[in-house]
Parts: structure tokens; sequence; C-alpha cells
């Protein structure tokens, strides 16, 4: 009954991708609990000035030059790649594997 | 719960950072002894999740929203240290590529959802599993309280940062903050638990808290 370390991998990557892709353009738009603290007590526009890093190329979760539902899905399979490949690096660099494969692990 | 510029003062921020900064070292110094190979891609794995679930705000109550924060389950997954390293990439990645939380605010973000959520969640985890059966229920119902508490602690401690800052007084902002993530919290429990129980189904040895919780002997045949 036991799956190999790949697959569990592969299986675990294809459902954040799911999630990211498929399911975030029907996340709720309304504001989270922090955000609702602050605009019920007045305090919400001290974090609407200018922030101190203003290059994020996907503010809101969209990318740009994409437009509708699509946009979110895109950046979210990207920042999931992105998380899973920041991940494993920084995972190998401290273990200090690096580049160790398993034998054997194929898919 | 992602705080973004301006909110928390640059004292608060600092004194933050400076906690997040030490424990960020702490964890990678140990993990070069620690972590096991296996842990390697599942510490991406973790992030990959983290990152795609904490994108699907779920309504909780009239115009609010919540979503998943997972550093109990990193936690769970992969040790405390390894854990937090999970919530730093995942809170990195946010601010620069996303801007949500705010990159001065970093620090206090790793704090809450890292070290509060994360690291006291799982101290608490590991009381409440102390106190019962070496179950897989059990291991379970120690999983999803603590997976709770979590994202409620980190809200108390969000309050408290505001609160410390000037921007809200404590007598305001706490049962506010207390009170929405109560309801939030049941998310986290829920996605925590559905999370574990999947990977337990599948590896029961890659799970760093159930070995330690039900004593299962860590030999890793390798069947495929």
């Amino acid at each position: 009954m036991r799956s190999s370390p790949a697959k569990l991998v592969m299986f675990g990557l294809a459902i954040a991708l799911v999630i990211a892709f498929i399911l975030s353009p029907f996340a709720s738009s309304s504001p989270d609990g922090l955000e609702r603290v602050a605009e019920d007590h007045g305090f919400i526009q001290k974090g609407s000035s200018a922030p101190t890093w203003a290059n994020s190329p996907f503010t809101e979760y969209e990318t740009p030059g994409v437009e509708g539902g699509v946009s979110t899905g895109l950046a979210g399979v990207l920042g999931t790649l992105a998380a899973f490949a920041v991940g494993v690096g920084i995972a190998r660099l401290m273990s200090g594997r690096n580049g160790s494969g398993e034998k054997g692990g194929g898919a | 719960m992602h705080i973004p510029d301006g909110f928390v003062s640059p004292a608060i921020n600092l004194a933050t950072g400076v906690v997040s900064t030490g424990a960020v070292g702490l964890s990678v110094a140990r993990a070069n002894r620690r972590l096991e190979t296996l842990q390697v891609p599942l510490l991406g794995v973790t992030a990959a999740f983290i990152f795609a679930a904490q994108m699907i705000n779920f309504p909780v109550a009239a115009g609010t929203s919540g979503h998943f924060m997972g550093a109990l389950l990193a936690a769970l997954l992969l040790g405390p240290g390894p854990g937090l390293i999970v919530m730093v990439v995942v809170l990195v990645l946010q601010a620069f590529l996303f801007a949500d939380g705010g990159v001065t605010a970093l620090g206090t973000n790793v704090f809450n959802m890292g070290l509060i959520a994360g690291w006291l969640g799982y101290g608490l985890f590991r009381v409440l599993n102390a106190l019962m059966p070496s179950t897989r229920s059990s291991y379970l119902v120690a999983v999803g309280v603590s997976a709770w508490a979590s994202v409620l602690l980190a809200s108390v401690a969000a309050s408290f940062e505001l609160a410390l800052s000037g921007t809200v007084p404590l007598k305001f902002v706490l049962p506010a903050m207390a009170g929405v993530h109560t309801l939030i919290g049941v998310g986290e429990g829920l996605i925590t638990v559905a999370a574990l129980s999947m990977v337990i189904s599948a590896r029961p040895d890659m799970v760093t808290s159930y070995r330690l919780a039900v004593q299962l002997s860590h030999t890793s045949e390798e069947s495929v």
C-alpha cells in the first residue's frame, strides 16, 4: 500500500497546482479577518500608503497582461512552482546533499 | 493575517524581525544535521501546497473571509525547524512577488505565522498528544485542536503588535481579531486534519510528528 516518495511528491504537487489554477479564481474576495478588523476600527488606510516594495509583478494575484480568472490561476501556478523550487533548493542546501537523488525513485 | 506595511511600528518590526531571524538561523543550523533525504522534496511540496491553499479565501461571516495558514501542518509534517523554513519561503515569495504582506512587516509575519502559529502551536500539539492515547484518531484530534488554536494564537499576537504600535487600542483589536480567527481556525483545523490524513494513509513514516506520536519504528522499506 505504500507509495514511493517520488509518487507522493508528484501527487502533492499536482494537488497544489490544481488548487492554485482551478480553485483560486473562485476564492472569496471579501476582506480577510485582519482587513475586516482594520476596516471596522479605522486603520485600514495606514496600510494603503505607498508600500516599501512596489515591484511585485503579481500584485493582487493577477498575472500582468492576462485578463479574467486565468490571470489569477496563472499567478497561482507560477507562485506554487516557485514555492516548490525554492523549497527544494533551500532544503538541499540545508541538508548539505547537493543533487543526491534517490536511486530507483522513478515516476 | 498578512500584515501590510504601515500597520506595525518600526520598533515592533525590528523586535519581531530579530527574534524571527534568530529562530530561522537556529532552524537552518539544526536542519543541517537532521534533515533526512526524503524531507528535501517534501519540504518543497509542503511550501507549494501552503502557497496554493493560502490563495483560497473562504467566507467565514458576512463580508469576511479567511484562508488556510499552514504553519502547524508544516511543523507536523517536517518538524518545527523545517516547518518554519517552509513558512519563510511562502511569506517571502508572497511579499516580494505578490504584494501580499508588507516587506517591512516580514519579520512580524514570520513571527506570527511561523513562530507563534508554527512553534507555539506545535508545543500545544505535543502536550495534547502526550495526554491522549497513541492512536491515529487521537493524533488527529490533537492535530485539529492545535491547528485551530495556532490561528487564534497568531491573531492574538498580531493584536498585541498592532496595539503596541499605537495603531489601534488593544481593547478593540483583541476581541475583534480573536473573534473572527476563532471561526477561521475551524477551517485551519479541518484542512490540516484532511491533509495529514491523506499523507499518513500513503506514507505514515514520512510524517515526523506521527512517527513520534504513535511510535512507529522508522524502518523505511523501499517498496515501490
